[in-house]
């Protein structure tokens, strides 16, 4: 590898990356468009019936001109049924990428889950996704799984109508054989269940005619349409405005419990997250550094990386000069470091960073970290 | 819509008034015109008035002796009351000219035209669907080489494999030489077989072009966050591509479709002469050569108008495909 000079690849290195790189995912495709997959390649045992979704050392990669990009590099945490877990991390940690492997959404080919397993319960059976064929994986997306996205302003097609856009995903879905106006009927419905005021006329109005606060209600609309089992949401409050971003949480968690569904909400915002989840995941660097409810996390936050966020917040009624900012930055994605990743940027180091990536610690049945700092402090430390 | 239509034409008037003036400028600029062309042979005749007295009399008879601009506004009056007047150098009638020559041009445009886009543009959102696979290699490399083949190369390829080796079709003209002999339908099918390799060389040397736009539009539209949504919605591959992007790429393509109206009019110069195709391109140029203000002027004014007609059918087009440029 050219190390020596990092950044800079020879055009001989770059070519060997690229033809490298198109074998690997040349197979991985071939494998996805197979037909008619027997369903017993795809069948799974959840290891909780609880959970909606478990994510088990997934590892999804890139597959660049400039080498391989470990976006997600072993991430574990679970989904359980009507509970929804925030994802916390900062841009570029994987917390997108993790849900983009859920939904089978990846860029492709260069985007390629290759190791572990995403488990979804179905009710009666449960799935692993990563090995779920294109076909199988269109029923799933928009039925079980669906997803809200970051951008409301440029999400929705602008050439179609909102309503035919909503009716779309309806009569994709559907299983009883709504007639169009059975399925319009529905669609109105659910424009006014996210709070439409007026559901015929933005039936008919096109993208470009509604704000974005409205444009999210519709794709919340979109997103539950087929009471789906999961929820993604990803950073879905980002682009609105303060007094539009509480009105979409509050409409997201109701909704949530109408139909009994969990959400996995991928934000950055502090906030957001003590308002909304049940359960909080914090990335980092593409790892899951530590994990536990909101109340332990907030009460108690363990991880170096979590106490800077928790720090960097503003707090009413506390009087700073300046705001606290974790010092340095992240790790370069293609050439990852061996020890800890955020060793460079810790305060906290104590003498055990020097060694490998350290391995999850138990402080309580649901909270985990992933540190050197809580080695002695549980006997379990230094297995694995 | 009505104001929108108002303003715009009225708008393509004003323009049109100008464009005809300087059409009018150039003309009255050429360095050889008409009437000295006309002076110095007549000049050379034996027993003949001199140079300078012919050119006297034939600029009063030809309407130059006036200046720039009320020689401006007389062709402007002739040509909005539809006297075209004669051409110069064809000495008939503008119109009986024009009438003679456009057709075949126009059938050659058009056929070139509407195989033009239904390859093109299938082609681009294959190749875009399918990016950098052997399918997308493939037809960027034929589309690239069909940009950079210069016409007189291509065509004389086309004629030296068809019509020298092959002997399939005759090298040059619009008919055969039995052609007086054959029955309607027959002189019909001698046409249509002469023009089938002028209008192979216009499809290949402009289908790159229009594919390539076509692929770039799609790779852009298929980047978007709406097909995201669409295929998060879980619909299948093909409804994606083909009913959520393509209505998308559709956008930026009427423009090119609008803006090719007046090429079915304007003629393939380069093509057409070097297949000795009496068709309009090959007529103006011998025109504009010899100074012929009446023909040239006609003909410029009606590419002219058809560019602004084209425009403003690309507008109303895009109101069609486009809810967003729609206007109440």
């Amino acid at each position: 590898m050219a190390k020596k000079n990092e950044g800079y690849l020879s055009a001989k290195e770059s070519r060997r990356i690229s033809r490298e790189n198109r074998r690997i995912t040349n197979a991985y495709e071939k494998q996805r468009k197979r037909k008619n997959v027997p369903e017993s390649e795809y069948l799974t045992e959840m290891r909780d019936p609880n959970n909606a979704v478990e994510f088990d050392n997934l590892h999804t990669y890139f597959f660049t001109d400039a080498g391989t990009v470990k976006a997600v590099d072993g991430v574990s945490f679970d989904v359980p049924t009507g509970k929804t877990v925030g994802v916390v991390g900062e841009s570029g940690c994987g917390k997108s990428v993790t849900s983009l492997s859920l939904m089978q959404l990846l860029q492709r080919p260069q985007g390629q889950i290759v190791e572990g397993e995403i488990r979804l319960n179905m009710g009666e059976k449960a799935y692993n996704v990563v090995k779920v064929p294109n076909e199988q994986m269109q029923n799933l997306r928009g039925n079980f799984i669906s997803m809200i996205f970051q951008e409301p302003m440029t999400s929705l097609n602008p050439v179609f109508r909102i309503g035919d856009q909503v009716d779309e995903v309806i009569a994709l879905h559907d299983r009883e054989g709504l007639s169009k106006e059975a399925v319009r009927q529905r669609t109105i419905q659910l424009l006014e269940m996210v709070g439409i005021a007026n559901s015929q006329g933005v039936a008919r109005m096109f993208p470009h005619e509604l704000s974005g606060g409205m444009r999210q209600r519709v794709m919340i609309a979109m997103a539950l349409a087929c009471s789906p089992r999961i929820i993604i949401a990803d950073e879905p409050t980002t682009a609105l405005d303060v007094t539009i971003q509480a009105q979409i949480l509050d409409l997201l968690r109701n909704l949530k419990d109408k139909i009994n569904s969990s959400i996995m909400l991928i934000t950055h915002d502090l906030g957001v997250i003590a308002e909304m989840a049940d359960y909080v995941v914090v990335m980092y660097a593409g790892r899951v550094v530590e994990k536990g409810t909101a109340q332990e996390i907030f009460a108690n936050p363990c991880h170096p990386y979590t106490i800077g966020l928790m720090a960097s917040k503003p707090v009413v009624g506390k009087k700073v000069d300046k705001l606290y900012s974790i010092p340095g930055k992240v790790p370069n994605p293609i050439n990852m470091p061996n020890y800890c990743y955020f060793k460079d940027r810790c305060e906290m180091c104590v003498a055990g960073c020097e060694g490998e990536y350290p391995c999850e610690i138990s402080l309580s049945p649901t909270h985990k970290v992933s540190c050197y700092r809580y080695y002695d402090k549980t006997d379990k430390g230094g297995d694995r | 819509m009505r104001n929108f239509l108002i303003k715009r034409l009225l708008l393509s008037i004003l323009i049109f008034f100008f464009v005809v003036f300087i059409i009018y400028l150039l003309m009255r600029c050429m360095p050889m015109s008409y009437v000295e062309t006309m002076a110095q042979q007549l000049s050379q005749a034996p027993g003949s008035k001199p140079y300078e007295e012919w050119l006297l009399q034939l600029n009063a008879q030809y309407g130059l002796d006036k200046g720039i601009i009320p020689g401006f506004f007389d062709q402007l009056k002739n040509l909005l009351t539809g006297n075209f007047g004669d051409s110069w150098k064809f000495t008939v009638p503008v119109v009986q000219k024009f009438n003679e020559v456009i057709w075949v041009s126009f059938t050659m445009g058009g056929i070139a035209f509407i195989l033009e886009l239904l390859i093109a543009i299938p082609l681009g959102v294959i190749a875009a669907t399918k990016q950098y696979s052997r399918t997308d290699y493939a037809v960027t490399v034929f589309a690239l080489a069909g940009i950079s083949l210069p016409t007189f190369f291509f065509a004389t390829l086309l004629k030296l494999v068809f019509s020298v080796q092959l002997g399939w079709f005759d090298l040059v003209g619009l008919i055969g030489r039995d052609y007086n002999h054959l029955d309607a339908w027959g002189q019909f099918l001698d046409k249509a077989h002469h023009l089938v390799l002028p209008i192979v060389t216009l499809v290949v040397i402009s289908v790159g072009s229009l594919m390539r736009y076509t692929r770039t539009n799609m790779l852009e539209v298929l980047n978007s966050d709406y097909i995201r949504t669409a295929r998060a919605k879980g619909l299948s591959e093909k409804r994606v591509i083909y009913h959520h992007a393509f209505r998308n790429t559709l956008i930026p393509l009427v423009t090119i479709v609008g803006g090719s109206l007046p090429g079915l009019f304007a003629g393939a110069l380069i093509t057409e002469t070097l297949y000795a195709i009496p068709g309009i391109g090959w007529t103006s140029y011998q025109a504009m050569t010899a100074g012929d203000i009446p023909f040239s002027m006609f003909y410029l004014s009606f590419l002219a108008i058809l560019t602004l007609a084209g425009n403003l059918l690309a507008d109303i087009l895009y109101a069609v495909v486009d809810p967003r440029v729609r206007i109440a």
